[in-house]
């Protein structure tokens, strides 16, 4: 239930602009995916909004720009679920997802009973009761998929920021992570950014989409304005047709070069 | 499977009350035996007995003679209240150094604390360490401190100055050349020094036989903050174990704790070192024994480090006392004989594992 704002965000790496000059606004409760090709600053966008990259401009929550310096105000109001999340093969599921918690508990103090509440919600919302003994290395990529959003969950942030979160799963879990998202969302009132590289995927769930080249917004809209022919021809260099199915879905299907 | 089960808080909880109350059990016993054997002073079997005798309003008839008992109390004890302090640091630093750089394999003295440690003592000893004798205060273990400390302060300053933001490979690079510098200087030290090479080996292969009370004084109080601050840090470095780039989005200040760990831990470590030279692999083996028992979150892993440490250490100081009698085998090789198959044991369990 909070707005998320990027006012003139630049990030550069030794020198070189990864993004530059990024503006966007996402009203309460909106979901904003990130498109563009490798390297055009989806993650790094994210990656600034985490906090784990060194930036200019600001990012702003509710029209309050998040200071640099509190990594645990931060962290109450922003989750983030990286494209590959480390996961230490021999924690259990209940003590992964209570991770989560870090951001309300103090520097050398233990989780107190609410924060332990919290956690059996979350677990209990993402059906994850049964799992909560297991260890992470014994699970499955659309379960471990679903303890890293149940712990992002648990950090209670207004804003959800996913970086390629349907990367490493086939289509059906695809679809089940996507189709949670936008569950929670809904419950919770969450703002999600993500960064993903299936168009068509990205058209049927975000509200909006933002497509990026070198480190610059190019174009934004929805699925309809942004997903034209044309336009990934430019900045993907892709030949590929786009179709508007009946009840406006748009699919992105490549062509091969030599075929008519 | 151990690990398979013991996994969720609650269940955990009462096994490591268990555990701790078995190994406090262990650990009284290993002190006792620890004062109890011994080449010269009483009969074994009376030394408990004289020490009940010495409680307050209690007495018992031991037969142990004043001089005995000075044996006891003035060499056997302090041996063995060493042996406690040392083997719980090395154990809780060893388990800190491998949280806070993710590395399984990292000991005590990854940071160049033994290189640095091993060329002050050195440094002493070519000065003439007869002459140092009858000083006051002995200067070896000082020298020691030094050594180390400033090792692992040019490690960190290298470190920092080339490293960029959260990169911890850097600090372990630097490490390994500060180790090479300083084990350079060292061996050259040495070379022109043939005289003072077997007493500098000695102390390097690590020994706790000339333990006094006053090494015990020297070293306490760097312990107890050590493990203090160390202990402190157990649940953020749970949160560490997912990674510099998630436990930052979590809200960790990585740096400040990195570095507040680094330099307890080094800190405690380089005191240890100080009295009891290098004594290797408990650090390794320790921590690793203990999370086959209790699986690997740091809250439960750091406490009884200290506990499993210290019980060890004493255990392999009582080899180091008989084996060669009435000459002393240094420690350090006894702890190497039991780690070295230990840590190839360990390596081949991770294997199975992965």
């Amino acid at each position: 239930m909070s707005t998320l704002g990027f006012c003139d965000l630049s990030i550069a790496y030794d020198g070189v602009y990864a993004v530059n000059s990024f503006n966007d606004i996402l009203h309460s409760g909106e979901w904003l995916c990130l498109i563009g090709p490798n390297g055009a600053g989806k993650s790094s966008v994210l990656r600034a909004a985490a906090g784990l990259v060194d930036y200019s401009g600001s990012v702003a929550i509710d029209q309050q720009e998040i200071p640099t310096t509190s990594a645990k105000w931060r962290a109450q109001n922003i989750a983030y679920v990286p494209q590959t999340p480390l996961m230490p093969s021999d924690m259990t599921v209940y003590e992964y997802v209570l991770l989560g918690r870090n951001p309300y508990i103090k520097h050398f103090a233990s989780e107190s009973a609410h924060d332990k509440l919290v956690i059996e919600k979350v677990l209990t919302r993402l059906d994850l009761t049964e799992f909560k003994k297991r260890m992470v290395g014994t699970l499955s990529g659309g379960e471990r998929q679903r303890i890293v959003i149940a712990r992002a969950l648990a950090q209670e942030a207004p804003v959800l920021l996913l970086d390629e979160p349907t990367a490493a799963l086939d289509i059906g879990h695809q679809q089940q992570a996507l189709e949670l998202v936008d569950d929670l969302r809904r419950e919770q009132g969450l703002t999600v950014v993500s960064a993903m590289h299936d168009l068509t995927l990205a058209g049927l769930y975000a509200d909006r989409l933002v497509l990026m080249h070198q480190g610059s917004c190019v174009a934004s809209g929805d699925a309809q304005t942004v997903l034209r022919s044309e336009t990934l021809a430019e900045f993907y260099g892709v030949s590929a047709r786009v179709h508007h199915e009946a009840d406006g879905t748009v699919v992105v299907i490549p062509q091969r070069a030599n075929s008519n | 499977m151990l690990r398979a089960n013991d996994n969720f808080a609650p269940r955990a909880g009462t096994r490591v009350a268990y555990l701790s109350l078995v190994g406090f059990a262990l650990l009284t016993v290993a002190v006792l035996v620890g004062t109890m054997i011994g080449p010269a002073g009483p009969q074994w079997w009376r030394v408990p007995i004289e020490l009940v005798n010495r409680l307050p309003l209690i007495s018992a008839e031991s037969g142990v003679s004043p001089q005995e008992w000075n044996i006891v109390w003035q060499i056997r004890m302090p041996r063995v209240v060493l042996a406690v302090l040392v083997g719980a640091m090395l154990s809780v630093a060893g388990a800190s150094y491998q949280g806070v750089f993710r590395n399984p394999l990292v000991d005590p003295y990854l940071l160049g604390v033994a290189a640095g440690a091993g060329l002050g003592a050195t440094l002493v000893f070519t000065l003439r360490r007869s002459a140092t004798e009858n000083w006051l205060i002995d200067p070896l273990p000082l020298a020691a401190f030094a050594g180390g400390l400033v090792a692992v302060f040019a490690t960190y300053m290298i470190g920092n100055t080339f490293s960029k933001a959260r990169s911890s490979a850097t600090l372990v690079l630097a490490g390994i050349a500060v180790t090479s510098l300083t084990t350079a200087v060292q061996t050259f030290v040495l070379q022109r020094n043939n005289d003072v090479v077997r007493q500098v080996y000695s102390w390097i292969l690590g020994r706790l036989s000339s333990a006094t009370w006053g090494d015990v004084r020297l070293i306490l109080p760097y312990v107890v903050f050590s493990c203090i601050v160390l202990l402190m840090h157990r649940r953020l470095l749970d949160v560490l174990r997912v990674g510099d780039d998630e436990a930052t989005a979590l809200g960790v200040n990585i740096r400040r704790v990195r570095l507040t760990v680094v330099l307890a831990a080094t800190l405690g470590t380089a005191a240890a070192v100080a009295v009891s030279g290098l004594i290797g692999f408990v650090g390794i083996i320790v921590p690793h024994t203990v999370r086959l028992l209790v699986g690997s979150s740091y809250r439960r892993v750091l406490p009884l480090s200290i506990l499993c440490g210290a019980i060890f250490l004493v255990l392999a100081d009582i080899p180091s006392r008989v084996l060669a009698d009435p000459a002393e085998t240094p420690i350090g090789v006894v702890t190497a004989f039991f780690g070295a198959p230990f840590f190839l044991l360990l390596l081949r369990v991770r294997k199975n594992q992965a």
